[in-house]
């Protein structure tokens, strides 16, 4: 009788999971597939056609100056924000776990006040600071760049250290009892270990990154600085053509390309590693669930 | 005790420099120039950088706009939005979470996957798929117009700014909402079930206080944005109708020469939430706690 009622119950709510998930993808769906509109309508369907992927020779995604200008501009600035925060951050993590005595908790809090701190606020804050402090940092790539890297410094931070945490310190100590130096044991011991936490960085780090609007925005220095956020933004309510659907396709593909390739390579170093958990642990780490 | 080797010292310094130059000292910039003077002939804003002069005169004109000026709507409006979109998220969110962490079956891969997806489509993404369906020949609008119902959805309608807000932040409410289900030990529910308590009982005096302090976080976690949002608004309504705090200080900083007001609403935004992140903090803290069993 009991199964029963549990069967009853979980049926109500399978209803309400797929009309969650149905809410939530189809949109989404839709405004791909008007993607491959024949007319110039991002609403009314003309038929089938790849004119604002590829054929168009102005206006079409790959074509067009502005779009390609705009992606070029994304992949620069997540490339080069993963390359100075990873290094970064699991120097912080590594010395953030293991400092004692009083700066310990100036570090602790500042490693952590960004997580939870507004986009917005900190978007502001630097451009109040780089237009009247650090005046030597021009708005645009480089005010870009070391935004992103400010705000994205700290889930680096956490998911290295969960790595951390996991690890422990006798792998460690064991190198050092046998007579490695802390250098070595950390080089050659521990530095392998953090690999698939630096994995899951990346493609957090990328991923964020590449979909970020407030702080690329307030640092940005018009056009020539505009990445494809900041493009969909600013064309979404005009006359834009299905050219944006496809740009912001290609956007999503971007994303989920690295999402996917990052879900393997860490389901992949665990296997060969004989760490368990496989692909399920690999999407807790780059969640960042469980952690 | 014993001193932390250099070694370690050195690994935290370069990081822990960077978050001080570019996260420390910009919350102190924001202070100078809301508390600075405005240079009579360029209107600009100039930074007072010695705390010891700083001006409190714009501040409380500021304030008093906040309270009873104009500013006084937008401050109402934002807390409304947001209580709205927060209940709504919770609404669809528990639901969801308490099946997927409940739910055992083959199928919850599958699920999980599909909630998941929409955390990583782009939010712009998101938004722009909403645009399209809503505007006046959008598949949306022209399904609404079968039954009758001819709303201008884009042009300054509270009902979509808060629907727009639901729809983008409900995904990150989704997500640690399940996690802190997940870690509940069900044994008490069965064990409350077994005592006699029936479902609903079971529920509200075992689920809820083991999970309410995971509930708290969760929310908070989407609030914190949510009071920060301007673009959702931009996109879907553009109208000053709807306008929220975000929105005033993206207009006061970007697209006017008062960088003073924006440089204040950014701090009294700050001081708001920063109440709400030390409640956010006193409640993962109990979480944790709780949860170490």
């Amino acid at each position: 009788m009991i199964s029963k009622i549990r069967r009853k119950k979980t049926s109500a709510l399978v209803y309400v999971i797929w009309g969650y998930i149905i809410w939530s993808l189809v949109p989404v769906i839709i405004a791909v597939i008007y993607s491959f509109n024949d007319g110039r309508s991002r609403t009314v369907w003309q038929g089938f056609s790849l004119r604002w992927w590829w054929q168009d020779p102005n206006a079409s995604v790959f074509h067009s100056s502005e779009m390609r200008n705009a992606i070029i501009n994304s992949l620069v600035l997540a490339v080069a924000t993963l390359l100075v925060v990873t290094p970064l951050g699991v120097a912080l993590a590594i010395g953030a776990q293991r400092i004692s005595g009083r700066g310990t908790n100036v570090v602790q809090g500042l490693t952590s006040a960004p997580l939870i701190t507004p986009e917005i606020v900190v978007g502001a804050a630097l451009l109040i600071t780089f237009t009247r402090l650090f005046t030597a940092v021009p708005l645009g790539f480089t005010a870009q760049l070391l935004g992103n890297v400010t705000f994205s410094l700290s889930s680096v931070v956490v998911i290295v250290r969960a790595r951390l945490v996991s690890i422990g310190s006798s792998f460690e100590e064991a190198a050092r009892d046998l007579g490695a130096t802390r250098w070595q044991a950390l080089r050659f011991v521990l530095l392998p270990m953090l690999w698939p936490s630096v994995m899951a960085s990346l493609v957090v780090v990328f991923a964020t990154v590449i979909d970020d609007f407030i702080i690329t925005s307030f640092l940005s220095a018009g056009v020539s600085s505009e990445t494809v956020p900041l493009r969909i933004y600013s064309s979404v309510r005009g006359g834009a053509t299905p050219a944006l659907n496809a740009l912001a396709t290609l956007l999503v593909l971007t994303s989920f390309t690295v999402l996917i390739l990052g879900l393997f390579g860490l389901s992949t170093w665990r296997k060969r590693n004989g760490e368990r958990g496989g692909m399920r642990a690999a999407l807790a780490d780059v969640t960042q669930m469980n952690s | 005790m014993k001193r932390t080797p250099r070694l370690w010292t050195l690994f935290a310094l370069p990081g822990t420099t960077w978050l001080v130059a570019l996260f420390a000292i910009p919350f102190y910039a924001v202070a100078c120039v809301a508390f600075g003077t405005i240079d009579p002939i360029f209107r600009d804003a100039v930074p007072q950088w010695n705390p010891l002069s700083w001006d409190f005169t714009q501040a409380s004109q500021t304030l008093a706009s906040l309270t009873s000026g104009p500013l006084r709507g937008v401050a109402i409006r934002t807390v409304v939005y947001v209580f709205c979109a927060m209940v709504i998220s919770f609404t669809i969110g528990f639901p969801i979470a308490y099946f997927l962490a409940r739910h055992s079956g083959k199928r919850k891969l599958l699920f999980l996957a599909l909630i998941i997806v929409p955390f990583w489509v782009n939010y712009l993404m998101r938004m722009l798929a909403w645009v399209n369906l809503l505007s006046s020949d959008g598949l949306f609008t022209r399904f609404m117009r079968l039954f009758g119902v001819n709303y201008n959805w884009l042009d300054g309608s509270p009902i979509t700014v808060v629907l727009g807000l639901v729809y983008g932040y409900v995904p990150f409410l989704i997500l640690p909402l399940y996690a802190t289900l997940e870690r509940l030990d069900w044994r008490l529910i069965d064990a409350a079930r077994d005592l006699g308590a029936n479902s609903r009982q079971a529920f509200r005096l075992v689920t809820m206080p083991m999970s309410k302090a995971g509930l708290v976080a969760a929310g908070i976690l989407i609030a914190l944005p949510m009071f920060g949002d301007y673009y959702t608004n931009d996109l879907l309504s553009r109208s000053p109708s709807t306008e929220m705090l975000g929105n005033q200080i993206d207009f006061f900083l970007n697209g006017s020469s008062q960088p003073q007001n924006g440089a204040l609403l950014v701090i009294v935004l700050s001081i708001f939430l920063l109440a709400l992140m030390s409640f956010y903090l006193r409640s993962t803290r109990q979480q944790a706690r709780q949860t170490t069993r």
